[in-house]
This record gives C-alpha cells, sequence and structure tokens, in this order.
C-alpha cells in the first residue's frame, strides 16, 4: 500500500512540476464554464440547478481525459523510465494504481475548480445541493473510467498521439452506447434485451441516473467495476510487453 | 553465500530474433563482470532479464538467491540498476528523485533523509541537488542514474554502460566508485570500452550473437592476443645481424623481427644508429627475463624495452567478427 502512495505522490506532484497542469484545470475549467452558461442555455432553463453542467461532461472528458491519459504509460516507455519504475522492487498492480489515483485525484481537484458555478446557482436560486453534490460524485466515478480505459490504451503503445486517439475512440464508443444514434442501430431488429444491454453498458445511463440525484449502488458498481476492468487489463498489458 | 548472481541457460527472442541465446554464468560477491559485446550481441537484453524488466522465454535467474520471475519483489530489493542510457523523470529535481528511490525502497524518515545525504556525497551531486535532471548535464545525469543505483546498498549491481558518455574525469570518478564498492558486492557492467575492462573488471564475457564466446580475467584475455608478451627492444650502437642472431637463440624466443625507426621504415649507414627489435615468444610466454639476460650478456647499450601486453581491441574483434579479420 504504501508502495502505491510514493507512486501515487511522485506521479501528482509532476503534474505540477509541467505546464499540464494549469493547461488541464485552466481549460477545463473554462469549457465547463462556457457550455453550461451558453450552450447549455444556464439562464434562459431558470433552473436553479447545475443539470446542464453535468450533461456536458462526457463530452468534456472525450477529449480532455485521453489528454491527461495518454501519458500515464507511453511516455514512461518513450523516455525509458519505464524499465527504472519497473526495476524497482514494487508490483504491477501498485505501479498501475499509483499512477491512475494520481491522475484522478488531478481530475477531482479539476472539478473541485468548478466551484464558482455552484456559488452561482446558489446566489441566483435555492438548488438542492445533495443532487449537485451527487452529480459531482457521478462525474468524478464517470471521469475516472475514462482514465482506467486511457491508463490502460496507454500501456500499449509509446506513441502518445495513438494512446490518445483510440482512447478517445473507445470512450466514444462507451459514451454513445447510450444514444439513440446507437441504440436505434440495434433496436430496429435487436431483441429488447439486447438493446437494454448496449445501453446498460454506456456511461450515459449510470451517469444521468446519477446526476439526476438518485444513488443507486448499481451505477457505482457498474463504474468501480469498468475501472477495475480496464486497470486490470492495463496490468496484463504490462505483463504481456514484459514477455514480449 | 558468494555466488550471488546465478543466470542458466538464459534465452529471449524479440519476435523472430533470437536476442540471447542459452547464455550461463554466475557472479560471485567481490566480483567486477565486465560485460562485453558488439551493439546488438544481447548484452542489455541479457541484464534486462537479469533485472526482471523483461521475463525470458526458458532458462532462470536468481539473485541473491531469490527466483526473479518467482519471486521479483524480493530479487530486485537486491538489485541496484542503471539501465541503458541511464532514463529519469527529468521533470522532478535531483533531491526529489532520489527521496523517492529511497522511499520505494522502503526507506523513511531520518533513515531516507541519511541514505540520500550519503550517496550525493559519494557520487558529488551536492551542486545540483534542487536543479531539475532535465537541466542536468549528461556526466550529472549519469551519476544521478548511479546514486539512485547504490542509494540502498544492494549485493548485486547492474550498471548499463556506467561510463558512457562522460569525459576522462568523470570516467575516472566511477570507475574509483566501483573499484571500491567491489569487495563488498557482485557487480555485472557492461561496456563498449575495452579499457574499462582492464580498469575496473576482475572478469570479462563476451558475447556474440546472444552467445558467450569468451569467459575469462581480463589477463587471460590479453593472452589471446596475437602481441601478447612481445618485447621491444630498442639498442643503439649495435649491429642489427648479429643483435637480431643472439635473441634468436634465447630460449622461448618464436621470432625476432627489425622495426623501422619510429616503427617505420628502417634508417640506413649513419653512426650512432638507433635498432628497434621486436621479439615475438612462443605461445605469449614471458621472455622479457632472458631477453634483459641477452642484453645484459653482450653489453648493448638499451633505449628502451617494453613488453606488450596484447591489444584487446584485436581481441574482441578476432572473437567477435571472425569472418572480417580472418580474410
Amino acid at each position: 500500500m504504501s508502495n502505491v502512495l510514493v507512486i501515487f505522490r511522485r506521479e501528482f506532484q509532476g503534474y505540477f512540476a509541467t505546464p499540464i497542469a494549469y493547461v488541464f484545470m485552466g481549460v477545463f475549467v473554462a469549457l465547463a464554464g462556457v457550455f453550461t452558461m451558453y450552450i447549455g442555455g444556464f439562464f434562459i432553463r431558470d433552473q436553479a440547478d447545475l443539470a446542464t453542467f453535468f450533461s456536458f461532461h462526457p463530452w468534456l472528458y472525450l477529449f480532455l481525459i485521453p489528454a491527461l491519459a495518454m501519458r500515464l504509460w507511453a511516455e514512461e516507455r518513450r523516455a525509458g523510465t519505464i524499465e527504472l519504475l519497473l526495476t524497482l522492487p514494487i508490483t504491477m498492480p501498485q505501479a498501475v494504481l499509483g499512477k491512475f489515483f494520481a491522475a484522478w485525484m488531478f481530475t477531482a481537484i479539476g472539478l473541485v475548480l468548478t466551484f464558482p458555478l455552484w456559488l452561482t446557482v446558489n446566489y441566483l436560486g435555492d438548488p438542492d445541493n445533495g443532487i449537485i453534490l451527487a452529480g459531482y460524485l457521478g462525474s468524478l466515478l464517470m471521469a475516472g473510467a475514462y482514465l482506467a480505459i486511457g491508463s490502460c490504451i496507454s500501456a500499449l503503445t509509446r506513441n502518445q498521439v495513438i494512446a490518445f486517439v483510440v482512447t478517445a475512440a473507445v470512450c466514444l464508443l462507451f459514451v454513445l452506447s447510450g444514444y439513440p444514434l446507437v441504440l436505434d442501430v440495434f433496436s430496429a431488429w435487436a431483441p429488447a434485451f439486447l438493446v437494454e444491454t448496449v445501453s446498460s453498458f454506456g456511461f450515459l445511463r449510470h451517469f444521468e441516473s446519477i446526476i439526476k440525484g438518485v444513488i443507486d449502488l448499481r451505477d457505482i458498481v457498474y463504474f468501480a467495476s469498468l475501472i477495475a476492468l480496464w486497470l486490470f487489463v492495463n496490468v496484463l498489458a504490462l505483463d504481456v510487453n514484459k514477455a514480449r | 553465500m558468494s555466488e550471488l548472481v546465478r543466470i542458466e541457460n538464459l534465452v529471449k527472442h524479440f519476435g523472430p530474433i533470437k536476442a540471447v541465446d542459452g547464455v550461463s554464468f554466475s557472479v560471485a560477491r567481490g566480483e567486477v563482470l565486465g560485460f562485453l559485446g558488439p551493439n546488438g550481441a544481447g548484452k542489455s537484453t541479457t541484464m534486462k532479464v537479469v533485472t526482471g524488466f523483461l521475463s525470458a522465454d526458458s532458462g532462470r535467474v536468481s539473485v541473491g538467491g531469490e527466483d526473479i520471475a518467482a519471486n521479483p519483489i524480493a530479487a530486485k530489493r537486491r538489485i541496484g540498476y542503471l539501465p541503458e542510457g541511464a532514463p529519469l523523470y527529468s521533470d522532478m529535481t535531483t533531491r526529489a528523485f532520489l527521496e523517492f528511490t529511497a522511499a520505494i525502497r522502503g526507506f523513511g524518515g531520518e533513515e531516507k533523509r541519511r541514505r540520500v545525504a550519503d550517496t550525493v556525497t559519494r557520487v558529488a551531486l551536492e551542486s545540483v541537488l534542487e536543479q531539475p535532471i532535465e537541466t542536468l548535464s549528461k556526466g550529472f545525469k549519469r551519476r544521478v542514474g548511479l546514486a539512485q543505483s547504490i542509494l540502498h546498498d544492494p549485493e548485486v549491481l547492474v550498471l548499463d554502460e556506467p561510463t558512457d558518455g562522460l569525459d576522462p574525469n568523470q570516467k575516472h570518478e566511477v570507475r574509483s566508485l566501483i573499484r571500491e564498492m567491489a569487495p563488498r558486492k557482485a557487480i555485472v557492467l557492461s561496456t563498449h570500452l575495452l579499457e574499462e575492462v582492464d580498469a575496473v573488471c576482475t572478469r570479462a564475457v563476451i558475447i556474440s550473437a546472444g552467445r558467450i564466446v569468451s569467459d575469462g580475467t581480463p589477463e587471460a584475455l590479453h593472452a589471446r592476443a596475437a602481441g601478447h608478451n612481445a618485447v621491444t627492444l630498442v639498442l643503439r650502437g649495435v649491429e642489427s645481424e648479429a643483435a637480431r642472431a643472439a635473441l634468436a637463440a634465447a630460449q622461448g624466443v618464436r621470432a625476432v623481427e627489425e622495426l623501422g625507426a619510429d616503427g617505420g621504415a628502417g634508417r640506413g649507414g649513419n653512426g650512432a644508429e638507433v635498432l628497434r627489435l621486436r621479439i615475438l615468444p612462443e605461445d605469449g610466454r614471458a621472455v622479457a627475463a632472458e631477453v634483459s639476460q641477452v642484453v645484459r650478456e653482450r653489453g648493448w647499450k638499451v633505449e628502451e624495452l617494453t613488453v606488450d601486453r596484447g591489444r584487446l581491441e584485436d581481441v574482441f574483434r578476432s572473437i567477435t567478427a571472425p569472418d572480417r579479420t580472418r580474410s
């Protein structure tokens, strides 16, 4: 456990040693604000909630999180530091978890930095802060799933551009599988249970139920097991690379 | 237990390429094993398997009795490793990086501070402690890599080209450090530099195309050189024919050649003529004593008398590229 912590600290500090942190946070907070206020019609809706804010998160994450995750392993491989890291007396899962938690904590800070929106909505009206808290929790869980996918794919290549593009594509698949765009393709011919299955694999169904304030254990289990699965494959990918 | 590293029948493929093909050797405490070979011979791959970065296709590696595949954590604790090119987390400062490795190695609090401070002194990193590693010169980076590998005082040190890219002073420092640590550790270092083998190694293993082609002391390697123990003798005012005949008659001498002045073409006719002779021994035996006895008996004036150890480069080339040198 302490090894995970040591790696976590190194990784986490690494974000702030470079401009990555500031660019990422800045863009995330700015875009979240812009999307909510203008595209989401925050003022026109005239509702004291952050539903529009959260509903843009799957799309924001779609390009921001792959950008954050692409360097996790690909950069280590490119710089050769992976050889240093993996010859230290740590296990593969410890390395994977340390890096993952650092990236996750980093996105959590990004989320916290959107607090002015929360202040605004509280100033303008009287929102249900429980629902907003649930929204933040759901968004964080979903970010974790994006990151786990990105971390895994980053372990498969030394090329960060490839890691970015493939991660974005896979995440897009997970987002879209909750949308009519994909579901209609299936609903035309497939039995209902299959449509249901495809839909339940998607991020959106689970995310939307959480941001409505319904914290269902099944949604949390969905994201948690998705994270666990991808990180498990991540460890496998590193092991395969070792024996390559 | 004196045998700290044991490698048995190591085989490693990269796709269709056989990078390591049945390498076996062991290294005992106190040994400094120089791992030599042309680029792509399998030196680095072997080291990556020994340190647990890559897994072998077949064969076994144990470090301090711990199998690197079955018990990687225990084995890795005993190893200090400097990977090829000394990769480092370049966005960290020297201090932060060393503290990170110390923490991973299980040191905390006062012990961690002491370890980092000691190591920093040993490899002379005081002046760059607070600098980001990416701003350091190549020599300093290499030393940070070295510091990281010795910080936990491991029994086994695996150094992949530890002096690559260093200037002569820095090379000397790193070699002194290796020599100083050698009695307490088993050290494996790879190098292209044959002088390094002479300078620090107690044993030289040459690998070519994934196989070990020579394993012995640097001295034994020298003995394989064509000119090993040849004596170069420079005389003044001695007649060539007589000198050559007298020396050729000495015990153990195979042949005597006349070299020109400065090793070039012969210089004719002058009074105080300088005669350069190269005396080749039978089977590389030492003949300096016999030669000097002849010199004393004849009362020749000696300008210079040197014994060749044989050039390691020649041995290296004849072993690792036999086709090219023979033709």
